[in-house]
């Protein structure tokens, strides 16, 4: 059988082998595994069969929790089932996974190991999830390196056939989930020769079946429930005899042999490391290097983590061993270790009485903790744990690869020590997350991967931030394989795919001597010397790099490719690094785009076809000059005045130092101060709206819409002007309500993202050139100077007393401080309008819960987040619990706010001798119904802080940490349609059902935004999702009409671009109600297809179309006799497809499906018809007499 | 009475066919207009330009945020077969040809030399009787010139005329400084027949919104007159056969342009006003009135009162214009 080969990342290897070997799978998204999930949803699409000719079925529950209820069930009656995890959603699954092995049950979960949120969420990986599975009874197998992850796939699915044990397969989330390598195929007959018949059959007839019908899942009592516990010890006892015999079969197919515990090292190896997973491979490489330069080491590659098979383990050590270290990649705060050290003692311990092995020497054991939430795993961590071995007294529970000052655990370790090999080429790109440089390099991984005998290995990293990201990518190709699980340190090419980058950003510390410099630059090859910074010059001559240049933009601009720049920079990669012959690369990048693309067209492949051909015209030699030329200094990593944290701290973050940072300087619980996103200037727009002060009308919608608070209107008095920079711009306050007063509509040009928004909202034509609006984007760079000058001195000016402002409209409400801004939210996010409106309106007093999603990260992900203070400090509180609990999360804020107010009240009336029972009846009793109100009561709660201060009691000293909160609370809950529509939701029902008083805020996207577009109860018919391929087969769940089943609930459904007055009237009814209140708020997303600068102009249209109806259902109309459902749409004008075809969402259908398209587009006419009809029935219901009924 | 004619070499059972509208974008629509009286259909144009701009922004919006973000690699699911080409429009014919006896006329719209031509054979291969050249071409740079434009049209149809086996019409635009000139060369160059005249999209202001809005109002029975005339000048001069198209809505409306020479005529705006069985009401009423006028076939009227058959040919021309000035100062 001839070998085949195929460069895939770990995700879809393990997807390959599970898709193929199952019936059902069950899943929920989660990051990192979320790819595995769309893999197999997109084979099961395409009609593609496992290795019995079924297309398995694949299903997307409403979390990880219903994924495993269904997997559960699924195998209950027979199937063959899987699912996909990680996390927190592999911990949802804990319950089942309880159930399937006390049921002894055959399956196999792929999980991508990822820290499990703690002080922080991280999405990145390390093993505390399957750390916490660990007395579900499941047997767990790790795999190392993508190859091993498809091999261990199908091992593991032999295996819990024959044993009866369900197995967790799992791997590092992002290290080798995402990466992708060259890996040779198990090809479907092995699989079909592995996996007998017979042992299916025997699966099958444990099923519950009436035809021969058995009870399962009964309860026990205190006289048998031990014993039926422990009848399933010979199952886990037999269970690595045959993981191994599996391996062994395994191995006579394919001629790649593992072992439970694989030794790899000198035979008389004296210091031993015992690890798993990706960094085993880390591992693996040094200690080769270590042994070719004289050493005796040597490492365990833990493969069969549970049932922790301590014969099988102590006969994987060599006699000779003095040392070992054991190496978790996980933390268990207050264990005696953690616990595969643990494992190790205890398989050590027994051997001492059991006899198993005889050692030289007792070895001393060492327990050490790496690599949490993917930190980096070198080899010259590697060599720092066998140096720490090599003591008399090794340190115990040490950790590697970060400055531990605090506990002292840290091992030190040489960041110069490299163990890479030198016939090993690798490169490192800096791009942009638009511009399309990973998907290049993963096109390069495959074409080199592919086409020719190297070996290729690819890993991408992302920042936090979804507009103006930056990725870098690492790629290594050579003629062995590849084993190096870390960063690239020393490159022989590397490409800077944006100019900016090198005004932040250390690029060329990747450049090994002699390496070729690619740079993506508007300047000319004769030019574009005296434009680097002075750093960037220095390290080009003392490297003595090659160094070349293109214009990719214009590349990009000439062949009409848009921002995406991939085609453009991978030829250039081929063109110049000397990987494969010039003119076989260029051949093998356009077979590959043929290959790639032809199902998109004709078009799409002659358009990249140009690209290639004018890329080749564009791209330049520069020659080195041997003087540095240049004063341009790099651009400090955060702006001045920032605070020092933010200086010392979270530049480094910024700077992508933050492995610098020592454990003294994080917090302990997690606690951030807010107010850091205004430090750091990204300048990341090209372009920036630019103010027609005599034009504008003030009408502050720019204001309203900009996502990222990079637009502010002031009105101040004239005076200030006087010490007003030379180009600040100002006019004459247009109304009468601040008459005299001067306005100033200021950009932010360093935090702008440039999505133009503002302008496509701007209602305001230039009368004789009407293609101009009173804001118009202009080139940022030469602004950028000046317009930092003004927007510093704009922020200098006073805002307004927001008791003299008329919160209820549009313009008035733009005028309230913004407390939510420079988020990393995408250019043109369409969430982030309604959360910033938020925080005007009550972020001096808003307590904010927030579910895990797009908005979580945007609002929490380090380094810099978003929310900010007012002058006088207030701004702001926000958490983040969970994904799915964040309703519940949010209620107790409100529990403890009224707790908080029942104790206030109680001890005031206790110190009412003091304080007087007039000045508590004021306090209790105040009207809070507006901001004088508020204003009011602050100044009561001031005065009553000061009388607290003479009152010697311990009532007084505890009333003066509660009596802040005399001032109305206004609770937040947060969160994208997932959370509300699907994972939250039996949270939410029961908040709303509570009637106390919060406020929920969805931002419907209508598809999960964060993990990529899945489907979600809130995606309409006939939009194409994720797990919805085919297009949405059913109308979206109507969230607004089942809360106003209730009653009491106020509920608002609002489109910003549509009626921007009717959103502000929405959220002050709101937070008015004394109550539950639901707003279910229009979000357009890029998740969507379309052109974020016109999402106002979608949200118009689905109001006009009838797919987003505006309303309010205000329970306190009732009180006045009144229907409570107000429409603020009209009766649909357009047809739903004028709506929906503006959309690549719906419109792609018409070219996947377009039968299906028509058929759906027709129902979801016939749906909007219906619901608008139903909505209007509603709203004229004579409500008296209903109500008298 | 003798209805039928003859139109790109196609028998038909009487002149009125369905120019390219809405209703024939589908099977049951085309079935419809043939049940409705239309004596052959002509499909709605294939746009060559906006399968290419639908592909590109599809890639482009499926692909944009792809691999830039580490919890989502992508945004969109990647069906593997994408229906770009005009594999739609092609079955459209297939299903079309096996669902109706009357001719189906396909409409082309090509943006590329290699597209007109490749589009071109596919639709002949789908089966198509006969394809309209709809070169839907604005000069709106004022640097290309008359002629340019009028090579374009001759380029394009050569072009296609080579490639194909099926009759070729040209659809013209009424912006020609020469009509006659070029419908000779046309003609010449062995195009089958012409379409009288292209009615672009006329666009509108929304004076609120300072926009443009592109616009498209049904024609009505004045607009009939630019076809009628040239019709009337053309026929007998050139081999091509012509045809009408826009302002037909009644019988009369139809005669007026059999009279001035037309082999065939397309009724749009009347059927999307009046429905399909506007086409056979119009037909019964034109067959009445040949009756009342004495008239034995349509082959007797065609013509009569083109440019070579009146008594007073400048009626056609410019004096004609002076003559209608005249007229209403009198009046």
């Amino acid at each position: 059988m001839s070998k085949q080969f195929i460069t895939i990342d770990g995700n879809e290897a393990a997807a390959y082998v599970a898709f193929r070997t199952n019936e059902v799978c069950s899943i929920y998204p989660i990051t990192p595994s979320s790819n595995m999930g769309e893999w197999a949803d997109q084979w099961a699409a395409e009609g593609k069969k496992n290795i019995w000719g079924i297309t398995p079925t694949v299903v997307e529950m409403q979390s990880e929790a219903g994924a495993a209820g269904t997997i559960h069930g699924a195998l209950q009656t027979g199937s063959l089932a899987t699912t996909f995890t990680a996390s927190q959603g592999l911990l949802l699954m804990i319950p089942n996974m309880f159930k399937i092995a006390g049921e002894l049950t055959s399956t196999v979960f792929h999980v991508s190991a990822r820290a499990v949120a703690c002080q922080a969420l991280s999405i990145f990986g390390d093993h505390s999830d399957i750390n916490t599975c660990r007395t579900t009874g499941w047997a767990m197998m790790a795999s190392g390196s993508v190859q091993e992850v498809m091999d261990f796939a199908l091992i593991a699915q032999k295996a819990t056939l024959r044993s009866r044990v369900p197995f967790l397969h799992f791997f590092d989330g992002f290290r080798t989930s995402h990466e992708v390598n060259k890996i040779e195929v198990i090809p479907d007959e092995v699989m079909l020769q592995m996996l007998d018949p017979k042992l299916i059959q025997a699966h099958r007839e444990r099923a519950l079946n009436p035809e021969k019908p058995v009870l399962r899942g009964s309860a026990q009592n205190p006289d048998v429930y031990f014993q039926g516990r422990e009848t399933v010890n010979p199952f886990y006892q037999k269970c690595p005899v045959i993981v191994q015999e599996v391996m062994n079969e395994f191995a006579g197919y394919t001629g790649r042999q593992y072992h439970l515990y694989e030794y790899v090292g000198h035979p008389e190896a004296e210091y031993v490391i015992v690890i798993m997973a990706s960094g085993a491979e880390t591992v693996h490489e040094t200690v080769d290097y270590l042994i070719d330069r004289g050493e005796k080491v040597g490492v365990i590659k833990v493969r069969l983590y549970r049932p922790f098979a301590s014969e099988f383990f102590v006969q994987s050590l060599p006699a000779t061993i003095k040392a070992i270290a054991v190496m978790d990649r996980t933390k268990e705060p207050g264990s005696a270790g953690e616990p595969m050290y643990q494992d190790v003692l205890t398989a050590l311990t027994e051997n001492s009485y059991e006899g198993w092995k005889q050692f030289q020497q007792s070895p001393k054991v060492v327990g050490g903790r790496y690599g949490l939430s993917s930190k980096e795993f070198t080899p010259a961590m590697v060599k720092a744990i066998f140096d720490n071995l090599k003591q008399s007294k090794p340190k115990n529970h040490f950790t590697v690869g970060i400055h531990d000052d605090v506990s002292f655990t840290s091992l030190t370790y040489d960041p110069n020590f490299n163990t890479e090999s030198s016939d090993v080429f690798r490169g490192v790109f800096f791009g942009l997350g638009s511009d399309g440089t990973v998907s290049a390099n993963k096109n390069s991984i495959k074409i080199i991967g592919e086409e020719t005998e190297n070996f290729a290995q690819g890993y991408f990293v992302y920042d936090s931030k979804k507009s103006g990201s930056i990725t870098t990518s690492h790629l290594r190709f050579g003629p062995r394989k590849i084993r190096s699980a870390y960063l690239i340190s020393q490159a022989d090419f590397v490409g800077c795919h944006q100019t900016v980058f090198l005004e932040t950003h250390d690029i060329l510390k990747y450049a090994k001597p002699g390496a070729v410099f690619l740079l993506n630059t508007q300047a000319k090859p004769n030019e574009v010397w005296d434009t680097l910074p002075r750093v960037v010059q220095e390290q080009l001559i003392e490297k003595q790099c090659k160094f070349y240049i293109i214009d990719a933009y214009n590349v990009a601009k000439l062949t009409k490719m848009g921002v995406r720049i991939n085609t453009i920079m991978q030829t250039c990669f081929f063109a110049i690094s000397g990987i494969l012959p010039k003119e076989e690369a260029i051949q093998k990048i356009k077979d590959s785009i043929k290959k790639t693309w032809a199902a998109r067209g004709d078009a799409v492949v002659q358009q990249n076809f140009a690209a290639v051909d004018k890329t080749l015209e564009n791209l330049f030699e520069v020659p080195i000059p041997s003087q540095v030329t240049s004063k341009i200094e790099r651009r400090p990593a955060v702006a001045p005045g920032a605070p020092e944290y933010v200086r010392e701290v979270t530049a480094l973050m910024i700077l992508n130092r933050g492995d610098e940072i020592k454990v003294s300087q994080m917090p302990v619980d997690g606690t951030f101060d807010t107010g850091t996103a205004q430090w750091e200037k990204r300048n990341i727009a090209l372009e920036v709206p630019v103010w027609d002060a005599e034009l504008c009308s003030q009408c502050g919608k720019c204001v309203l819409a900009c996502p990222h608070a990079t637009i502010r209107q002031k009105v101040y008095d004239p005076k200030y002007l006087e010490r007003a920079p030379k180009t600040f711009k100002s006019a004459d306050y247009r109304g009468a309500e601040y008459k005299g007063m001067k306005y100033t509509l200021q950009v932010a040009v360093e935090d702008c993202t440039g999505c133009a928004l503002c302008v496509a909202y701007c209602p305001v034509k230039n009368k004789s050139n009407t293609a101009l609006k009173a804001i118009n984007m202009a080139p940022q760079f030469p602004l950028r100077e000046t317009e930092r000058e003004n927007w510093n001195f704009f922020m200098s000016l006073p805002d307004l007393d927001r008791r003299n402002v008329k919160i209820n409209t549009v313009k008035g409400s733009q005028f309230l401080r913004p407390l939510f801004e420079f988020s990393g939210a995408c250019a043109g996010c369409g969430e982030t309008p309604y959360y910033k409106l938020m925080t005007q309106l009550y972020g001096d007093r808003a307590v904010i819960a927030n579910a895990t999603g797009c908005s979580s990260i945007y609002c929490g992900n380090l380094p810099t987040t978003p929310f900010t203070k007012d002058e006088h400090g207030r701004g702001p509180a926000w958490s983040n619990s969970l994904f799915e609990d964040t309703a519940e999360f949010g209620f107790g804020f409100r529990l403890t706010f009224d707790k908080y107010r029942e104790i206030a009240t109680h001890q005031l009336k206790a110190l009412a001798s003091e304080l007087g029972d007039d000045f508590i009846e004021e306090l209790l009793n105040a009207d809070q119904s507006d901001e004088a109100g508020i204003y009011a009561q602050r100044e009561r709660i001031s005065a009553l802080k000061n009388k607290l201060k003479m009152i010697e009691s311990p009532i007084a000293r505890d009333l003066e940490t509660i009596c802040d909160h005399l001032v109305k609370r206004s609770v937040w809950i947060v969160g994208g349609d997932g959370w509300a529509y699907d994972i939250g939701y039996g949270g939410l029902d029961h908040v709303i059902a509570s009637n106390k008083n919060v406020n929920i805020l969805v931002l419907d996207t209508e598809v999960y935004s964060n993990t990529g577009g899945q489907c979600s109860k809130a995606t309409p018919i006939g939009a194409v999702a994720k797990f919805a391929a085919g297009g949405k087969p059913i109308a979206k769940k109507d969230l607004g009409l089942i809360a106003m089943t209730y009653g009491h609930v106020y509920v608002a459904q609002v489109a910003m671009g549509a009626n921007d007055g009717q959103t502000i009237r929405a959220f002050l009814e709101a937070d008015a109600y004394d109550g539950p209140s639901l707003i279910i708020a229009y979000s357009h997303c890029i998740a969507h297809g379309i052109d974020m600068a016109k999402g106002m102009e979608h949200q118009e249209r689905a109001v006009l179309s009838g797919a987003w109806p505006l309303y309010r259902f205000n329970p306190q109309l009732v009180l006045k006799g009144e229907n409570p459902l107000k429409l603020d749409s009209k009766p649909p004008k357009l047809k739903i497809s004028e709506y929906a075809y503006a959309q690549t969402r719906f419109n792609m259908l018409m070219k996947s499906n377009p039968q299906n398209a028509k058929k759906l587009i027709e129902l979801a006419q016939e749906s909007v018809e219906a619901k608008w009809y139903y909505l209007e029935y509603l709203a004229n219901m004579p409500y008296k007499r209903t109500q008298a009924n | 009475m003798d209805l039928s004619t003859t139109y790109l070499g196609l028998k038909l059972k009487h002149p009125l066919i369905a120019g390219a509208n809405p209703i024939a974008a589908t099977v049951d629509g085309i079935r419809s207009l043939e049940d409705g009286g239309a004596s052959a259909v002509v499909l709605p144009s294939l746009f060559e330009e906006q399968l290419t701009h639908e592909a590109l922004a599809i890639h482009y919006y499926t692909t944009i945020q792809a691999d830039s973000y580490a919890e989502a690699l992508s945004y969109f699911p990647q069906p593997s077969d994408f229906k770009v080409g005009p594999d739609e429009y092609l079955t459209l014919i297939q299903k079309a040809k096996t669902s109706v006896e009357i001719p189906i006329i396909a409409s082309l719209n090509g943006f590329t030399d290699s597209g007109w031509i490749k589009i071109a054979k596919e639709m002949e291969k789908a089966g198509a009787d006969a394809i309209e050249l709809n070169v839907y071409y604005l000069a709106t740079d004022p640097n290309i010139q008359g002629i340019d434009v009028e090579k374009h049209y001759l380029d394009i149809s050569s072009s296609v005329k080579k490639s194909v086996k099926i009759p070729v019409a040209v659809k013209l635009s009424p912006f020609l400084s020469s009509p006659a000139a070029i419908a000779k060369t046309l003609s010449q160059n062995g195009i089958d027949g012409l379409v009288l005249f292209n009615r672009f999209y006329q666009p509108d202001f929304d004076l609120e919104k300072l926009e443009v809005i592109p616009n498209l109002h049904l024609s009505n029975s004045d607009e009939l007159r630019l076809s009628l005339r040239w019709i009337a000048i053309l026929f007998g001069k050139i081999s091509a056969d012509l045809s009408a198209t826009g302002g037909c809505h009644t019988h009369l409306d139809a005669i007026k342009l059999l009279m001035a020479g037309a082999d065939a005529i397309q009724m749009v705006s009347a059927i999307l006003l009046h429905g399909v069985n506007h086409i056979q009401n119009t037909i019964n009423q034109l067959s009445i009135w040949l009756g009342e006028h004495e008239y034995s076939s349509i082959k007797q009227l065609k013509g009569s009162m083109s440019h070579q058959n009146v008594a007073d040919p400048s009626a056609f021309e410019r004096a004609n214009y002076m003559k209608v000035l005249q007229s209403f100062r009198v009046s």
